[in-house]
């Protein structure tokens, strides 16, 4: 009797940590679990939020758009927010993944430049869904004690002259848009022949490739390990800071112009803590806080306008003046089918 | 209830949940398609030319990092095994040591030894003498795999060679066998269920390894085992994941069977 009273006694103690109900844990106005891209955020924003909010933040990272999409169809963890980027946000409000934001928790959208929601429209069409965080470019990063000659095209990556001195990117939508703009396709292209050619072109590119990474390019540039990279336009400022050696270009081909967006999921259960979370991000000073330590451009034009240096307020890499090329695109979804005949291409690419 | 059938519940509950149901999960989504119907398609998928490519990589490097470790375990293990304990046991300590820090940050260790600008490099180009250019190459897998998985060779062989009664070597050197004769004949057969749980306790993981492809490989040697990771993480296709490593199961089968066969009393398996 004794045993069961001591048996029962635990399990009574450990039944709130055991299903998570216990209020012990969470903020005094409950929590919001949020799902960001990796070193994308200034720590210190999610401790102000804590204190100016009482809301808890639960705060969980990916790597690439394809891994969360994978999590967050499996529903193993129940997100309030979440940062994917253009084409995934479109995948996910055609699968019914999404919920649709109430703006009217929202009143700080009006920070957020009208151009940016004009773009944002390529994958959110009423704009209802999304609300842009971050955006930028993508290009090549190179080393100019390694590069002599000028760099303005993506053929750079296929120099023999470069062998084991290239870092290409490790997601087969980035690897594939390189490839389809050096032919002066469409990155968004289904047609089976151009595919087969960027295919092709990759697969000649790989033994010249020193490794395929996401994150690590940064790195590995700053550490002087490789010539050039593909990179995302946010890595600049923080590369150029460490390493006063590092270029960053647009190719003339043409690029990416990307947006990662917060989204709010069907599943949601806080989706009123995630609301006021969206729109703390959107307050000037914290969206200045973020754009300072992730140094990826806001599209949050009033933060921009409290940025010091004019030389970064007004810089072409980072703010670029998106009319002057055309041939800039943003990924869209290209449906089940498509993401198959993608993927399984990139296989081909990965495993030869 | 019977107090010992009692203890066993905690056990059965564990292998229920952490053994059985996932291995029925892993059943379930390769033999079904998307829409939930029978499919052998996910399983006969190893056939296509990406996956056998990566399945023969994955066999060949697991392989010979297998042997190789069994060549530098096995001398070692036989050096151990005639030092005196206090002696031995320090060098024990010594190779499991590494085994106390975690295996992602070992691996990512080496690549910053092996990296272009990396350590060992630093110090070659010091010394005047030519880079050594591993990193991003299948030698580097290769080295990974070994690094990590040399202690799972080095423990079942010396406990084997540890349990071999000196007597029987003495009688066999009293009828006359020289030292090459007693090591064939007799220290070698006694050590075979050592040797064959240490080749289990390594190639199984050698050839299922996706972290050592991507950190020391660069993402540029594809393995059956990141093809696996990437149908789960990546594309999401759980159906044409479980059923490749359903196909991998056969291989680990084969290797149990193996070892079924040599090593009857379970020797080798008593760590």
């Amino acid at each position: 009797m004794k045993r069961k009273f001591c048996f029962l006694l635990i399990l009574s103690i450990a039944f709130p940590y055991l299903t998570g109900c216990g209020n012990s844990q969470t903020g005094k106005n409950g929590q919001v679990v949020v799902y960001n891209w990796g070193e994308y955020i200034d720590p210190d924003v999610l401790d102000l939020f804590q204190e100016e909010t009482g809301i808890q933040v639960v705060y969980d990272e990916f790597e690439t758009n394809e891994a969360m999409y994978a999590k967050v169809e499996a529903g193993a963890v129940a997100y309030d927010v979440i940062c994917p980027s253009d084409y995934m946000v479109q995948k996910m409000i055609e699968n019914n993944l999404l919920a649709e934001i109430n703006f009217g928790h929202i009143p700080n959208i009006e920070n957020i430049g009208q151009e940016y929601l004009a773009q944002c429209r390529q994958f959110d069409s009423e704009n209802k869904y999304a609300v842009p965080y971050c955006f930028g470019t993508v290009g090549i990063l190179y080393n100019t004690t390694m590069v002599e000659e000028p760099v303005d095209s993506w053929a750079l990556l296929w120099d023999e002259k470069y062998n084991d001195n290239i870092l290409m990117q490790d997601s087969v939508r980035d690897a594939f848009m390189v490839a389809l703009k050096l032919k002066g396709c469409s990155m968004n292209t289904l047609n089976r022949e151009e595919l087969e050619t960027a295919k092709e072109d990759l697969i000649a590119q790989k033994p010249l490739v020193q490794a395929y990474v996401v994150d690590q390019v940064r790195d590995k540039m700053i550490g002087g390990e490789a010539a050039m990279g593909v990179i995302y336009s946010g890595e600049v400022l923080y590369t150029q800071r460490e390493n006063e050696n590092l270029a960053y270009v647009i190719p003339k081909e043409g690029t990416n112009v990307w947006i990662d967006a917060w989204v709010i999921p069907k599943n949601a259960p806080n989706r009123e803590n995630a609301e006021t979370f969206i729109n703390y991000m959107c307050r000037e000073d914290i969206a200045l806080l973020n754009f300072e330590y992730i140094t990826y451009a806001t599209p949050n034009t009033a933060a921009r306008a409290l940025i010091e240096e004019e030389e970064i307020r007004n810089s072409p890499i980072l703010f670029p003046d998106l009319g002057q090329y055309g041939n800039l695109e943003t990924f869209q979804y290209l449906g089940a089918e498509g993401d198959a005949l993608y993927n399984n291409l990139w296989k081909e690419v990965k495993s030869e | 209830m019977n107090k010992k059938k009692m203890l066993g519940i905690p056990y059965f509950i564990w292998a229920a949940m952490f053994i059985l149901i996932p291995l029925f999960m892993v059943f379930y989504y390769g033999l079904t398609d998307k829409n939930g119907a029978f499919t052998l398609e996910n399983i006969a998928a190893m056939a296509l030319r990406g996956h056998a490519r990566s399945l023969w990589r994955a066999l060949y490097l697991s392989f010979a990092a297998t042997l190789l470790c069994l060549a530098l375990a096995y001398p070692l293990a036989m050096i151990l095994n005639s030092m005196n304990i206090k002696k031995h046991s320090f060098i024990v300590l010594i190779f499991i040591l590494p085994m106390w820090m975690n295996f992602l940050l070992r691996t990512l260790a080496w690549q910053t030894l092996l990296e272009k600008t990396g350590v060992i490099n630093s110090l070659l180009g010091l010394l005047h003498l030519p880079p050594l250019r591993i990193i991003n190459t299948p030698y580097a897998i290769m080295l990974g795999m070994v690094y990590n998985f040399l202690p799972f060779m080095v423990l079942p062989v010396y406990n084997s060679l540890e349990k071999i009664d000196r007597n029987i070597i003495n009688a066999a050197k009293d009828l006359g066998a020289n030292g090459w004769q007693v090591f064939v004949k007799v220290t070698l057969p006694l050590s075979l269920p050592g040797i064959i749980s240490g080749v289990t306790m390594v190639f199984i993981p050698a050839l299922t390894t996706f972290v050592i492809s991507k950190l020391l490989g660069g993402s540029k040697i594809l393995l059956i085992g990141n093809v696996v990771e990437e149908e789960f993480t990546q594309t999401s296709n759980w159906h044409l994941g479980s059923g490749l490593s359903m196909v991998l199961m056969v291989f680990i089968l084969v290797n149990m069977v193996l070892s079924a066969i040599f090593d009857k009393k379970g020797e080798g398996s008593a760590l």
